[in-house]
């Protein structure tokens, strides 16, 4: 078994929350300069180059890109060959959080109670998912969700009948109404099959994927290639001011489900799909 | 395009001379509130009491910034949804306040009372907070200190960024420019 030491944990993750809170993915960025040549509006132009403007500021003075630095949420990957030691690695992970939010200037926006709402000031508790994995390495990804796109995501339980056609239609629905609440351009994660909380993860998940990358699956390739297609024929445009461009990539995640079921889970990011991970 | 530079307190004029869509530079004083502080402000009209800022021609901006990194005046400041501020608008506006920055839809209740009152609502570009951190020069907190990051400042801006979405014509950017670029 290799050892690792909570210590080292707590360091990297505090490290990531500040590296994913500033520094804009360069898929991101690869993506919006070529949406600046393909949108039409002029303002959402002007948008999307602030975005770009905006990437370069926060990285040279590595402040955040959004001042809603999010909920942490983290995917932990633990080698079933790792012995932690020195500690506790859920305790861990949130003392990193706890020192990259404070020490990062990061904003503090999680509350103790879904009623009571307390700021708990630490940006604690993280949301943590984990999974044992073969090898003996530990994977951490940290990615800070804003509530904003957040609050437009959705799970729905549809029925196989649906088909492909239904959860299309679904999913434009949803991000349809979603209009510029979630700062568009948006990426969306689209989970479909497991079970009710399952899909919700999985449409999570598929926000990690790189920009550009395209789904092994040719069948879904074609289903994000035409989500795509039709979510930027909407004309949300940067920000809902109107374009071409209101969504950037349209990732599926799948997972067998119940014969009786079809789950689907729309998460909703903005531009700043922000991740970072580390292997131990 | 062309851009329109404005210096609040705005006038009338000012306020009936912008459209949905336009681009505009703000420069001067405009204040940050949210949703309790909204909460204090329409309570404080209800009894009659003084405000703790001159609201006739005021601009707020719906912003709940990061905290600022030593040697800067706030840290990243883009707008919050300003939804949550419906029920609180339509008395500031008949009170005297001009303009509203933040981002998303409001409530018919608001965009009424915007016409009515002469009022306009600018979005600001979510998620550049970055960069709007740049436009604010100063901050000063000048009410409501024991409400924390909500309390509300006087933040000095220059060349500050935003579009108009409602203008007091009753158009509504956000509907005029699904429009145009929708492919149905
Ligand atoms: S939706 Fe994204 S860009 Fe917009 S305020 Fe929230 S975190 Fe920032």
């Amino acid at each position: 078994m290799r050892e690792i030491n909570v210590k080292e944990i707590t360091e990297k993750v505090a490290q990531l929350c500040i590296e994913a809170n500033c520094l804009l993915g360069e898929d991101v960025k690869k993506r919006v300069k070529e949406a600046i040549e393909k949108e039409e509006s002029p303002l959402g132009k002007e948008v999307l180059k602030q975005i770009l403007e905006n990437a370069e500021i926060a990285r040279n003075e590595m402040v955040p890109i959004c001042q809603d630095t999010g909920l942490a949420v983290v995917f932990l990957e633990m080698g079933e060959e790792v012995k932690v030691v020195g500690g506790n690695i859920y305790e861990a992970i949130n003392e990193g959080v706890r020192k990259g939010y404070i020490e990062g200037y990061l904003r503090k926006s999680v509350v103790s109670d879904p009623f009571r709402r307390k700021n708990t000031n630490d940006n604690t508790p993280a949301i943590i998912h984990c999974s044992i994995t073969k090898g003996d390495k530990i994977k951490i990804t940290v990615m800070p969700k804003g509530g904003g796109s957040e609050n437009m995501s959705e799970v729905k339980m549809l029925t196989p009948a649906f088909g492909v056609e239904g959860v299309k239609d679904y999913v434009v629905k949803r991000v349809k109404e979603s209009g510029a609440n979630p700062c568009p351009p948006i990426v969306v994660g689209v989970g479909i099959g497991g079970t009710f909380e399952y899909a919700a993860i999985l449409a999570k998940k598929a926000l990690l994927r790189e920009i550009g990358s395209i789904h092994p699956d040719p069948f879904y390739a074609e289903m994000e290639k035409d989500l795509l297609e039709r979510i930027n024929n909407l004309g949300i445009g940067p920000q809902g001011f109107g374009g071409r461009i209101t969504c950037l990539a349209v990732f599926i995640e799948v997972f067998p489900c119940h014969i009786a079921s079809l789950p689907v889970a729309v998460n909703i990011n903005c531009h700043a799909v922000r991740h970072k991970s580390i292997i131990i | 395009m062309e851009i329109k530079r404005i210096m609040p307190p705005l006038t009338d004029e000012v306020v009936e001379s912008l459209r949905a869509g336009d681009r505009v530079l703000i420069s001067g004083i405009i204040y940050s509130a949210r949703d309790l502080a909204h909460k204090r402000l329409v309570e404080a009209i209800e009894k009659g009491e003084k405000l703790p800022f001159e609201l006739k021609g005021a601009i707020i901006y719906y912003v709940g910034p990061a905290p600022a990194k030593p040697g800067y005046p706030i840290g990243p400041a883009g707008p919050t949804t300003s939804g949550r501020m419906d029920p609180y608008t339509p008395i500031l506006l008949a009170h005297g306040l001009k303009g509203m920055i933040g981002k998303g839809n409001r409530s018919e209740e608001v965009k009424k009372a915007m016409m009515k009152y002469k009022g306009v609502y600018f979005g600001a570009v979510g998620g550049v907070a970055a960069l709007t951190m740049k436009k604010i020069k100063q901050v000063k907190i000048i009410a409501y200190e024991d409400l924390g990051p909500e309390a509300i400042s006087e933040l000095v801006v220059e060349d500050f960024s935003v579009i108009v979405i409602n203008d007091i014509y009753g158009n509504d950017l956000y509907e005029l420019g699904v429009k145009k670029y929708a492919k149905i």
